[in-house]
């Protein structure tokens, strides 16, 4: 999929997501849209193997979302690549919805537990270990909060995949720079992150988490790099609740939610700009 | 060095050894602990083996993701560790996981109880039953001798699902050597008496028998060694007689061990035999002296226990 195309979906996954979170206000808005262009780097951008019918096949990628209460926005790429129904998206929270505030292993596509933090990293080393194994070229994706790094449990994890040089692994830090209380500089400072990484043996990359193109790029070189190279980190600028005002400069806005008419006047000013835009370029 | 064999680690390593010859599927995972007999495993596995370091949280997670990639996991550390120190590892990546995706994850727990007397509070691990026991689809194993807990490595294999295998880290006498474990009863009468029935696990087992042989004729011997889902039926049908069950475990009593599966199973069968339940009160031990010395400080010496089921 070409930019402007990625651009479009990643408008459509950013309008879906505040749908969702209208139907079900006790998702993570904030923390979910810091991730919307990099997951759809992953899926629209040519990185990713995968197959909507069998997602278990032994051919895809593997993608661990480990901040999982943050990746709503994986909801409507679920659906529009036939993972899950579309239907789905017109209820989250109900009953009838298998989609939650947090995302759970019923939901086709997520291969793991992720309500719970600091787990990927270590559960990505063992999918590495065992793809490694069994003679498998697929390569496995970690995406992972900045705030998320506070925990013990991922930098166990990072030890040892750079220590074993794993280099079909793959961290993505969605490096939105707020954990739910404060900016994480004000709590663990662990800037520079790079730095962190390739202390314990990694090679780090910096991108603009919100340049789908970027992303892309740099997650198919990982793919085609030759063997015998080192775990990479991909560290992802970001803002947490990318495009929506009241959130980008609110620290708490972790765990704040919008009101129902704020949404709507949110998509309503969206198709605002996106038509003038439409018209600016018929000019 | 000859392998002791009958230490438990020791002969189920050994099966695992000889398992892993024929399936290219199983993984071993140490948390930076031992074994005489690990030393030829990892020689002949290099590609199947993996110490993680001191860093137990790590263990569970990578084994998750190599049984997510198909893989039949040993998970391998010390009791208190292995089991605690990655609980919430241990409950959203194996007992709730599971739930939804299948996968084999065996951890090995070496030094139940005070197994490592000498060494203190920290070492010992008296919480390990009843904090796995809660954890919905964990399979809680408990052996009580070498062959048992060898005979155990071919079960684990064939069944999917996480298990927590809680070894006892010294040698002991052998119960199994001429007799198949029923994994699927989850125990075994061992003794028949007239009077009292001990329910015992572990190293208690060993100590329940020689109660036995004090009380001669009056004592039964139950062997518990599946603790979350043995065949209550046929539990129930060998207690119906007994007027008496007593539970004896190296472990806090009161609080979801082996004592309160068989009050439950009690309950549940309707059956009439009073219960008494011996372990280890709620406290952590700091006194030196050993094994011997801490089982008479709460009573679960051979001695002690003699003298208590005979008197009630």
């Amino acid at each position: 999929m070409d930019i402007t195309a990625m651009k479009e979906k990643s408008r459509w996954v950013w309008r879906e997501t505040l749908k969702i979170h209208k139907f079900c206000p006790e998702s993570r808005i904030a923390s979910s849209l810091s991730c919307v262009e990099i997951l759809v780097a992953l899926y629209y951008g040519g990185v990713l193997n995968f197959d909507a019918k069998q997602p278990f096949s032994e051919d895809r990628d593997r993608l661990i979302i480990s901040k999982g209460h943050g990746s709503i926005s994986y909801y409507p790429i679920l659906a529009d690549l036939g993972f899950i129904a579309k239907k789905e998206l017109d209820a989250p929270g109900s009953l009838d919805s298998k989609l939650k505030a947090i995302p759970d292993t019923l939901i086709e596509g997520y291969e793991t537990i992720n309500g719970s933090l600091g787990h990927g990293i270590g559960v990505g080393i063992g999918m590495a270990l065992g793809l490694k194994a069994k003679g498998s070229e697929r390569k496995v994706f970690v995406l992972v909060g900045d705030g998320e790094l506070n925990e013990g449990s991922m930098w166990e994890a990072i030890m040892l995949a750079g220590h074993h040089k794993l280099d079909n692994l793959c961290v993505i830090v969605d490096k939105n720079n707020l954990c739910m209380l404060d900016y994480c500089r004000n709590i663990v400072d662990l800037e520079p992150i790079e730095a962190k990484f390739q202390a314990f043996g990694w090679d780090s990359v910096t991108v603009d988490g919100h340049d789908e193109q970027a992303v892309a790029e740099t997650l198919t070189a990982f793919k085609t790099r030759k063997a015998g190279s080192r775990s990479l980190v991909v560290v992802a600028h970001t803002v947490k609740g990318r495009g929506v005002k009241s959130l980008e400069v609110d620290s708490l806005c972790h765990i704040k939610s919008l009101k129902p008419d704020a949404i709507d006047e949110l998509l309503k000013a969206d198709e605002l700009s996106h038509a003038q835009t439409r018209l600016g370029e018929g000019a | 060095m000859a392998i002791p064999t009958n230490i438990m680690r020791e002969a189920m390593i050994l099966r695992l050894r000889e398992l892993m010859i024929e399936d290219d599927r199983i993984f071993f995972v140490s948390a930076d602990f031992g074994a005489q007999s690990l030393d030829g495993l990892r020689e002949d596995f290099p590609g199947r083996f993996l110490n993680v370091g001191i860093a137990e949280q790590n263990c569970i997670n990578i084994c998750t993701g190599l049984a997510l990639e198909g893989f039949k996991v040993f998970a391998y550390g010390i009791a208190p560790f292995i089991s605690m120190r990655p609980y919430e590892q241990i409950r959203i990546n194996l007992s709730l996981l599971s739930q939804t995706r299948p996968m084999n994850v065996n951890i090995i727990s070496v030094g139940a109880g005070v197994s490592y007397d000498v060494s203190g509070p920290t070492h010992h691990c008296l919480e390990d039953i009843s904090v796995m026991r809660t954890l919905p689809h964990m399979r809680v194993f408990s052996p009580c001798d070498a062959a048992c807990a060898a005979q155990f490595v071919d079960y684990a294999l064939a069944t999917s699902g996480p298990k927590y295998i809680r070894l006892d880290g010294k040698a002991l006498p052998g119960v199994y050597a001429e007799r198949t474990a029923d994994f699927a009863k989850g125990f075994a009468e061992l003794r028949h008496g007239s009077d009292v029935c001990i329910i015992a696990t572990g190293v208690m087992t060993h100590t329940a028998l020689e109660v036995a042989e004090r009380l001669p004729g009056k004592v039964g011997v139950i062997d518990a060694f599946l603790l979350d889902n043995l065949d209550e039926a046929a539990l129930a049908e060998c207690l119906r007689g007994y007027a008496r069950v007593a539970t004896l475990e190296e472990a806090f009593i009161g609080c979801g061990g082996l004592d309160s599966l068989v009050s439950c199973v009690l309950e549940r069968q309707n059956l009439p035999a009073r219960q008494q339940r011996f372990g280890f009160q709620r406290g952590y031990n700091f006194d030196n002296g050993g094994r011997l010395h801490l089982h008479r400080s709460v009573g679960i010496d051979t001695d002690s226990l003699a003298r208590s089921l005979a008197n009630t």
